[in-house]
């Protein structure tokens, strides 16, 4: 059961193979199992899980089921969860039961997936590694001295296990992308704007963009669907109807033009990394596709640009937690000031307090134009490389990653994690959409291909991804992690 | 641009996190070689080019001025440290 | 030395929507705390902001009312500090980007001479909420139902030379925000409260001196006693050698003083940057040109109007136009009897003097504008006179009658102006007085023009105030003399 695709637990389930309250048990039992040793939820909701399966059972039995019931996923914990703790990796928020639903939360919930809990993440997504946790490292089911990458670590190592068949992330510098890398699993960035964020706790808002991870794109496009869509309570989502992502999935590739910027094949790629990018690329090629090498030229300004931005927003965004209406507060403080810095700096940890300096730094009086005002030009520029490039091709291609995962504690410098990111960072300063598909192995380790498209091109993404994966299998592999404890 | 043991004081004390002398030391070391990363940027010519904050060109839409909220309080606050009376207590404010 | 002040102020405006300019908890007054600050409002993690459209359509029309140029677009940004009442950690505002540009507001002078005062910009912002002082074991308590409020913030130019101009500008201010309807303007309530910029320099000097910033004033009375004091300080500051600093103070209206609010806070550093959250608000013309044409005529052209159409004073235009409400009701009593002089008289006069007795806010009038119009009618067609019109008029604000015509009746106050009648009185009045004929008749002519009055009075009591006053007079004096 812990192997099958969303759309082949689906099947399943329609044809009475097994019920939602089975499948939920099931999956429940592995969490129980292992998860103690993969770190890969925050909490765990039995009571809530086994619920939300009767009822969709209930619904089935009725005949009203739609293609999303009785399926069961995972949340990342930066997804505001009423009546459930929402901590964001966070000591600040360990307290946190959130009064109310996210966006995708609600909207999942009436597609009658079945929540199984909240995964383990960098706190408030700051980190590639899932290392930055106050609840602890998450290990890489490939082999657990890795990491699983991140932020959106425990959803990616969560389905990589088979724990969860499909989990929700969120992507602000490839936090869908590269966990999914990491893991062997397909993740979709949409584009800034397709889903809403409302319920989603804050690191950097016109970065931030929410989006599944599952095994197959087949099943990151049964719930892009289901999450898509303008919501009237996040001014930045867009009002723009939410085409049908699993339709388009069997279009033929013949004519397809991908373009591989070349400055994501150069110095600091893993040439084992390479090569198996190159092998992904020539299944296209043998599909009908053609190749042309393209520029991004502006690629080397995007870490420099991300690392202003995003600390900026984030000073700002985390200046809510302040210990009076919610989160950690200080033991008896003496006077308010005491309240701010200590509630602040007991309830944060070390990467965010970081990333808090950077941004209030950066804009502060005096370094603001240098900083600030320069790095939205960049901006302007990396995303003018990506609109001109797709004037020539349809997709861009390339590593999702340089590397596979890392060794756990491999990264102890700040700037050599950052750097990590090289391939996936400009996509969120440019707001367009990404998928990394599995794409083979360096030793025991996943590759992930990244396909690039432009704004708004999620079926496309899907349907090039889905005809990679009816054309390879390395989407198939399963950890023996997961295996031997079947 | 060089960053100084006063800068991360001073950050720290604006964003009202508790930095030792020590810890603050740490992050002089740790910032000031973010930002020689984050410098690269100053060798890029971006004369004219126009600051880009959203990454899509879309406007603000409008919400109609209508009342669709309403009292949580009892709810809002089942997780806030200290609350007296309906409201949020926090150490004495002098004005 | 001469020195000359100059003034600058920061008007905070409520707008009266009724949900907040972020998120759709209601705007009322007084509610029990914190029942009014919805998920957004608490700057719960996750939550978002969303325009309110009413927000930015009073805005714009605080930006016609005042003639400034609209920008087509603006932009929200974000003013980053730590404060108890401030849930966000930042408060969203516009710094670079405001929705309105530079206009101007006229002001009217005591003396009655206009002056035009600039105003920089305004923008739209959102309110803190209030921390309250009462002790709770030593610590102080936060509501926020007034969190996310909107405010309009109009920005003057350091245009004001006195207290009594910038009382004038914050009247004009409220005036205009009345007019339009666009916030009651209680400044009891907060609904309008000011910063004021106060620095002087010698008469002639074209540099301005160091300016203070006086918080929080919310009174038109309290702006001119903050002003007066702010100024003598700084004279008698520089006067004896030192130096006014930049710094930021509080009026205190019990001891009348201001005084430096001491915070060990350095100078502050707001981090303004544009509020990711919120998208470019882009205007387009015709939704500008659609709320200009609807526009409700404006104190300044009503002003002009009252004088130019109506013939009214200047004094009398400025006064009949300062509220929405006080030109209404004239308005209205003039078009019921026909008569701008009259009316406005009345209105200034009996009616007026009446609401200040009693402290009630013309709204609450208990005389209606027609009711009072109908009265001054009433006079006008000589069917009561003076005297009478004062019984009738206090007969309607006690609601003894609903109408004057009513009351006119029920208590016999119709003038008579039969002269039969009236002959009558007199005759009677002269055969009981024989004294005061012969007084009359024994002085000089020149002086009988005073002595007359004795007559006319027992002729009007004689009549219970109802003869007619001119031909008592006519009359009174062709019999008199005729004994003469």
């Amino acid at each position: 059961m812990h192997d099958k695709t969303l759309v082949e637990l689906a099947r399943a389930l329609d044809a009475g193979e097994f019920s939602s309250r089975e499948l939920t048990q099931h999956l429940l039992g592995r969490i129980d199992r292992l998860d103690g040793e993969l770190n890969s939820f925050i909490t765990v909701t039995f009571d809530q899980a086994l619920a939300a399966a009767d009822a969709a059972d209930a619904t089935r039995a009725k005949g009203n089921a739609g293609p999303l019931t009785g399926l069961p996923l995972a949340l990342k914990d930066i997804f505001c969860t009423r009546g459930v703790k929402t901590s964001c990796g966070s000591k600040m928020l360990d307290s946190f039961v959130s009064p109310y639903d996210a966006t995708v939360v609600e909207k999942l919930r009436a597609a009658g997936t079945v929540s199984l809990g909240k995964t383990n993440m960098d706190e408030f997504a700051m980190g590639s590694s899932n290392e930055n946790s106050h609840y602890g490292p998450v290990h890489n089911p490939w082999d657990f001295t890795a990491v699983p990458g991140g932020s959106s670590g425990g959803s990616a190592a969560a389905v990589a296990a088979g724990l969860v068949p499909a989990a929700m992330g969120t992507d602000t510098g490839g936090s869908i992308r590269q966990p999914a890398a990491f893991c062997g699993i397909t993740g979709l960035k949409p584009t800034y704007g397709r889903v809403s964020r409302y319920g989603i706790i804050a690191y950097a808002s016109s970065l931030d963009q929410a989006g599944p991870m599952a095994r197959t794109a087949e099943d990151c496009a049964l719930l892009l669907g289901a999450i898509a869509g303008h919501d009237l309570r996040d001014s930045t989502s867009v009002a723009r109807g939410v085409p049908g992502y699993s339709k388009e999935l069997a279009a033929p590739l013949n004519g397809l033009k991908i373009g591989l910027p070349r400055e994501y094949f150069g110095d600091g790629l893993d040439p084992a990394v390479e090569k198996a990018t190159r092998e992904a690329i020539a299944v296209f090629e043998s599909l009908g596709a053609s190749v042309r090498e393209v520029s991004l030229p502006h690629t080397h300004y995007a870490i420099p640009a991300y690392y202003v931005i995003a600390p900026a927003e984030a000073s700002s965004n985390l200046s809510r937690y302040d210990g009076v209406r919610f989160g950690h507060r200080c033991d008896n403080p003496a006077d308010l000031i005491d309240l701010y810095k200590r509630s602040r700096a007991e309830g944060f940890g070390d990467e965010v307090k970081r990333r808090i300096l950077i941004g209030t730094h950066t804009l502060s009086e005096g370094f603001f134009d240098a900083y600030y005002k320069k790095a939205q030009q960049v901006r302007r520029l990396i995303r003018q490389d990506f609109l001109d490039t797709f004037e020539e091709v349809d997709v861009l291609m390339g590593p999702a990653s340089p590397t596979p995962a890392f060794d756990l504690g491999a990264n102890k410098d700040p700037v050599s994690m950052y750097l990590q990111d090289i391939y996936t960072i400009a996509v969120n300063l440019a707001g367009i959409p990404g998928i990394s598909v599995p794409a083979g192995f360096v030793g025991q380790r996943p590759v992930g291909l990244q396909i690039l498209g432009s704004h708004f091109s999620e079926a496309r993404l899907l349907n090039v991804a889905h005809q990679f994966q009816q054309a390879t299998d390395w989407h198939r592999r399963r950890p023996a992690f997961a295996e031997e404890n079947a | 641009m060089a960053l100084e043991h006063a800068d991360v004081q001073r950050a720290a004390h604006l964003a009202r996190l508790g930095l030792n002398d020590d810890e603050a030391a740490g992050y002089v070391d740790d910032l000031g070689r973010i930002l020689e990363m984050v410098d690269m940027l100053q060798a890029l010519d971006t004369e004219g080019v126009a600051p880009l904050a959203h990454p899509l060109d879309a406007t603000q839409r409008l919400r109609a001025d209508e009342v669709t909220e309403s009292d949580q309080r009892d709810e809002f606050q089942r997780c806030a440290p200290a609350v007296e009376n309906g409201l949020y207590l926090v150490p004495r404010v002098v004005e | 030395m001469q020195w000359e002040t100059v003034i600058g102020l920061e008007v905070h405006v409520q707008l009266a929507t009724r949900s907040k300019i972020f998120s759709g908890a209601s705007t009322a007054f007084g509610a029990e705390p914190n029942t009014q600050a919805c998920a957004v409002d608490l700057g719960l993690p996750g939550v978002l902001p969303v325009l309110n459209e009413a927000a930015v359509a009073m805005a714009v029309q605080f930006g016609l009312a005042i003639h400034a140029e609209i920008p087509e677009v603006s932009v929200f940004d974000r003013k980053n500090y730590f404060y108890p009442d401030l849930p966000k950690g930042y408060q969203t505002s516009q710094m670079y980007h405001p929705i309105v540009g530079a206009g101007e507001v006229e002001i009217t002078l005591d003396d009655g001479s206009t002056k035009r005062i600039r105003v920089h910009h305004a923008h739209l912002e959102e309110d803190a909420g209030k921390s309250l002082h009462e002790d709770f074991h030593g610590m102080t308590g936060v509501d926020l139902n007034r969190a996310g409020t909107p405010l309009l913030e109009i920005v003057s130019e350091p245009d004001l030379r006195s207290a009594k101009e910038a009382a004038a500008y914050l009247k004009a201010i409220h005036s205009i925000v009345t007019y339009l309807g666009i916030s009651d303007g209680n400044m009891a309530e907060g609904s309008m409260r000011c910063d004021v910029n106060v620095s002087v320099r010698p008469r002639g000097q074209e540099a301005y001196g160091t300016r203070a910033e006086i918080k929080n004033v919310n009174s038109f009375r309290f702006v001119e006693r903050a002003i007066a004091f702010e100024v003598e300080r700084q004279v008698e500051l520089i006067e004896d050698g030192g130096k006014v600093i930049q710094e930021t103070r509080l009026f205190d209206p019990d001891r009348d003083e201001t005084r430096s609010m001491r915070t060990k806070e350095e100078a502050n550093d707001y981090r303004y940057f544009p509020c990711p959250d919120l998208l470019p608000v882009v205007l387009d013309q015709a939704y500008v040109d659609h709320l200009r044409s609807n526009l409700p005529e404006l104190p300044a052209e009503k002003r002009a109007r009252f004088e130019q159409e109506l013939g009214l004073s200047a004094y009398d235009a400025s006064v009949l136009s300062a509220t929405r409400e006080m030109a209404d009701f004239f308005e209205e009593a003039k078009n019921v009897c026909g008569d701008a002089k009259q009316a406005a008289n009345w209105v200034q006069g009996e009616l007026s003097g009446a609401l200040n007795r009693e402290g009630l806010p013309i709204a609450d009038s208990p005389v209606s504008a027609r009711q009072l119009g109908e009265l001054i009618a009433r006079v006008m067609d000589d069917t009561i006179n003076g005297k009478a019109a004062k019984q009738v008029f206090q007969a309607l604000w006690n609601g003894q009658g609903a109408s004057a015509d009513d009351i006119i009746e029920a208590q016999g106050l119709k003038q008579v102006t039969d002269s039969g009648a009236i002959e009558a009185m007199i005759d009677q009045v002269i055969a009981e007085s024989p004294a005061q004929v012969a007084q009359y008749r024994d002085a000089e002519p020149d002086k009988r023009g005073k002595m007359i009055g004795y007559f006319v009075g027992q002729v009007m009591k004689a009549s219970r105030g109802t003869a007619n006053p001119q031909q008592v007079n006519q009359l009174l004096k062709e019999k008199l003399d005729a004994l003469c």
